[in-house]
């Protein structure tokens, strides 16, 4: 199939999300996408899957125009989607999945009932599973499937469709290395059976290796078309519109004492289940220990637990010898923690506040922000403007509500925040995620500052180039445990094995200092 | 973790104290298991007055005839008590699986049950078919009214209205039955009523997105009040005409209501008990063996990745929560036309909050809920007949036992209960 986009334009409000895209993707190849999170490649692709109707251009198939007002004509067209939230049920198996929405029924004679026909079903997964090597289980229940197999159910819920183009928004950011080079060698055998591949990414290093064209996008504008052959500098610096510097510099850890000692934490995640299992590590001042793992193997219970957001089961932390456990998430807060949490929409901000309002938060109640029943405001706004200066947060003004700023400049007020109290150990879990790279940038250099001051850090990052860019020592958690600790010139393979469980026999050793 | 559990069931929230011990729900559950026991030896058989209990295993009339069970409560009871002591036992002890588990809660319900009957009625008889045949008729409503919460609430449509739809069917059925002299009318009247008031929640809770607890508080308090209305101004004026429906009668189904026990309960009632039969059966099979129940699930689940696939998530939901109202609004019907003829304030009295709990007590399964109605059916026939026997026990104990038992299972005592992941949550396309 041959696709061509013609002068794409799509807005929400007065944000200009595509801004006249044109891209033409030709059979049988694979056509990446690549922009920061925010460049507008998730609304383009809605676009051409019928979940957004743009306001301008056209969609050409084979040089005719089509128009798409819901997934199901996509579908019909021959398009496919892997979307970066799995479209599964998670209580469905994987064959009832895969047929949803097309289910074929049983039939008795004239009558049906609309029995569905599992068998059926489990066939054609089957079928379509050993064409392209795709094995998975039709039987299995969807949430008891790693990522990696979820993903090829979404594969292969397109392919039974007919889609003779795939889009794979971000495939990647959820897999381990292992699972990702499984993934391509699934996107080499559908391009070699003639099927046409979108390919969006924000990670360099995947273009270059799987592309045949590239497309850059930067703030819903087509930026250029690149060849695979492209440096890794030429990239970034066309996705970003500037020259970037990639890592941080940072000079040789100096160590001092314990700051954070965890003994033996487990924690439950939300249904219950034993999601930290009796964790143990120490974190010296002035160090940075990064906690490497592919997205939920316990990162986010743990460091909720350890800032008191969730409750121990078992074992215990402290904090400069002072024992935390299970204590109030203020009285931790007061302690000399700062917390920069994952989702910070969700946890790190109320968007409906103001952005001096969202700076004062951890300490509104404090002098000089309070004055005894009453919010001292000019207070608060003097404070908020210093901060707002001195991080670089880019804002109209500090009564600016916090959800019309970037994505970057959200974080950067969390940031603020929360190195603007005396700490003595920072928590931050995914302080990159959705930022652009500029941001990315200062907030790393942010982190480095504060190791260097004599804070320990502990960092958690799904990302391998973050980990490597900061962590002074590396603990990789799988499952729930603490697999493996390794010092910072560990290679990726090593990391990308331990990460998928290759280490769970070795035991780490607890609050090993590096080497 | 301090306790093993078994596989499938995996510990949910439970009580964490500070120090970070927790109590284990095996032991919580083992515990109710075993004070169950000791009541039924202690309360019951201890307490026991004298003269044998004489539950009556026939109704007058029957053409086959059992002689009545003759119990002495004393002994009865503590046999009771230790059989449940030693399955509380079995339950802390051994790793029992999920039907053992089941088996185990049910026995020791039985047994409870029985031991406290026999205390109730020493040295009197009690019809036992007549029990079980009322808590059956009793549960018909709720039954109804919980397979209505399952329609709805498995699209994603949280269904709190059911009380008004059961209240508008009641009084739709009684004043069109009257009027036009066919109950067959009344009970379809019944039926487009509650759709009706399905409607009006479906348009507020789905085209405007609109809390769907805040609506359906509404629209109970609205039929609440519309009703009543209407019947102080219009039925009770009009009472021969608008307000005196004939009631279904019974039919017996030939051979299988002669079975004894379970002929004169399940096979000799009104048209409703077997609608209520149908319907149920429908309702289980359509959302699990058919397409149409695999999309009305997947929309209750996850409604984009519904829409991905090309399922219209608003008409579904539209469709069943609309559905939902017919089946309670027949539900409503018994309350008039099936049981007591003419429409009062409020008959409804609460049934279809109880219906609510049987689904979550049946863990939004169609048949889990119809064990749900059953235990409040029964739970409502046992007080009945409790103040004909006269004990010294209020009869409003016996009320709460159900909610108890919801509670037990809501606090996930009896596995985990998980209910539609978008259930309550309105969709909104981008």
């Amino acid at each position: 199939m041959k696709l061509e986009l013609r002068g794409i334009t799509k807005r929400f409000g007065s944000v200009v999300a595509n801004d006249h895209i044109d891209l033409t993707v030709e059979p049988g190849q694979i056509h990446a996408l690549l922009g920061e999170n925010g460049a507008g490649k998730s609304t383009l692709m809605n676009i051409l899957y019928g979940l957004t109707r743009p306001d301008e251009g056209e969609i050409l198939i084979d040089g005719s125009p089509v128009d798409f007002s819901r997934p199901k004509d996509a579908i019909a067209a021959g398009i496919g989607m892997v979307h970066q939230h799995f479209m599964l049920v998670p209580v469905f198996t994987v064959a009832e999945n895969v047929v949803l929405g097309d289910e074929r029924t049983r039939s008795f004679g004239r009558l049906g009932f609309g029995l569905l026909d599992r068998r059926r079903a489990r066939q054609d997964v089957l079928r379509v599973s050993t064409q392209f090597g795709l094995a998975v289980d039709p039987d299995a229940l969807v949430e008891n499937l790693p990522v990696g197999i979820q993903q090829r159910v979404e594969i292969i819920k397109a392919l039974l469709r007919d889609a003779t183009l795939l889009i794979l928004d971000e495939p990647t950011a959820v897999l381990t290395p292992g699972e990702t080079e499984d993934l391509f060698a699934v996107m080499r055998s559908l391009k070699a059976s003639g099927h046409s591949l979108v390919f969006i990414t924000h990670k360099l290093n995947e273009v270059q290796k799987m592309a045949d064209t590239i497309t850059v996008i930067r703030q819903g504008k087509v930026v250029g078309t690149m060849a695979p052959t492209a440096s890794d500098e030429e990239l970034a610096a066309r996705m970003v519109g500037r020259a970037v510097r990639l890592a941080p510099e940072k000079a040789a850890a100096k160590l001092g004492d314990v700051v954070l000692s965890v003994e033996g934490l487990t924690v439950l995640d939300d249904l219950g289940n034993t999601a930290v299992k009796g964790v143990s590590f120490d974190i010296k001042a002035g160090e940075i220990l990064g906690i490497a793992g592919v997205q939920g193997n316990g990162q986010t219970e743990l460091c909720e637990a350890l800032v008191g957001l969730r409750p121990v089961i078992d074992g215990r932390f402290s904090v400069r010898g002072r024992d935390l456990t299970n204590r109030a998430t203020r009285e931790i807060l007061h302690s000399g923690v700062g917390y920069v949490p994952e989702d910070r929409q969700a946890e790190g901000l109320v968007t409906e506040f103001t952005v001096a309002e969202n700076l004062a938060l951890d300490r509104y109640d404090q002098a000089p922000y309070s004055k005894g029943l009453a919010l001292d405001l000019d207070v608060m706004d003097t404070a908020a403007g210093e901060q707002v200066k001195q991080f670089d947060i880019r804002t109209e003004s500090i009564r600016t509500p916090a959800s019309s700023l970037s994505g970057g400049n959200q974080q950067k007020v969390v940031v603020a925040r929360e190195l603007s109290r005396t700490i003595g150990l920072l928590i931050a879990s995914q302080p990159t995620r959705g930022v652009d790279v500029g941001s990315i940038e200062f907030v790393h250099r942010r982190i480095v500052e504060v190791r260097n001051q004599g804070s320990a850090v502990l960092l958690v990052s799904t990302e391998l180039d973050e980990i490597a860019a900061l962590a002074d020592r590396i603990a990789v958690m799988y499952e729930g445990e603490v697999v493996a600790m390794r010092s910072p010139d560990v290679t990726r393979e090593e990391l990308g094995l331990l990460m998928a469980g290759a280490g769970t026999g070795e035991k780490a050793a607890p609050a090993g200092a590096p080497a | 973790m301090t306790t093993t559990l078994a596989p499938s069931l995996p510990p949910t929230a439970s009580p964490v104290t500070r120090r970070g011990r927790r109590l284990s729900k095996k032991t919580v559950g083992g515990g109710v298991i075993g004070v169950l026991g000791l009541v039924d030896i202690v309360g019951f058989g201890l307490e026991a007055r004298s003269g044998d209990a004489r539950l009556g295993l026939t109704l007058a009339g029957a053409s086959v005839r059992l002689s009545p069970l003759k119990l002495p409560p004393g002994p009865t009871a503590i046999v009771a008590g230790m059989i449940t002591l030693v399955l509380a036992g079995l339950w802390l002890r051994a790793d029992l699986g999920k039907a053992a588990r089941r088996a185990v809660i049910v026995g020791s319900g039985v047994l409870f049950m029985l031991s406290f009957l026999c205390w109730a009625s020493a040295g009197k008889s009690m019809s036992l078919v007549g029990l079980l045949q009322s808590s059956v008729d009793r549960s018909i409503p709720i039954v109804l009214g919980a397979l209505a919460g399952c329609l709805c609430e498995r699209a994603g449509v949280v269904n709190i209205a059911i009380e008004g739809q059961l209240l508008f069917g009641a009084f739709a059925g009684a004043m069109v039955a009257s009027a036009s002299h066919s109950l067959y009318l009344g009970l379809l009247a019944a039926a487009l009523a509650g759709a009706l008031l399905g409607l009006i929640l479906a348009v507020f809770a789905i085209r405007y997105a609109v809390n769907q607890i805040v609506v359906g508080v509404v629209l109970n308090v609205l039929a609440t009040g519309l009703t009543g209305y209407l019947y102080d101004r219009v039925l009770v004026k009009y009472q021969n005409t608008l307000n005196a429906p004939a009631v279904f009668s019974r039919i017996s189904i030939p051979l299988l209501s002669k079975i004894p026990i379970l002929g004169p309960v399940l096979f000799d009632s009104s048209i409703f008990l077997y609608l209520t039969y149908a319907i149920l059966i429908a309702v289980q099979v359509g959302l699990f063996r058919t397409r149409w129940g695999l999309r009305v699930r997947a929309v209750g689940e996850h409604p984009v990745a519904a829409e991905t696939v090309g399922i219209r998530v608003l008409g579904v939901r539209y469709c069943n929560v609309m559905l939902g109202g017919l089946v309670a609004g027949i539900g409503g019907a018994y309350l008039t036309i099936g049981s007591v003829g003419p429409f009062g304030k409020n008959v409804s009295s609460g049934k279809g909050f109880i219906a609510l709990a049987a689904v979550i007590f049946g863990r939004w399964t169609p048949i889990g809920a119809m064990f749900g109605a059953l235990l409040f059916g029964f739970a409502d026939a046992v007080q009945n007949i409790l103040s004909v026997l006269g004990t010294s026990i209020p009869s409003d104990f016996l009320l709460m036992v159900p909610y108890v038992a919801t509670i037990v299972v809501v606090a996930g005592m009896v596995g985990r209960v998980r209910p539609p992941k978008a259930d309550g949550q309105p969709y909104v396309k981008q």
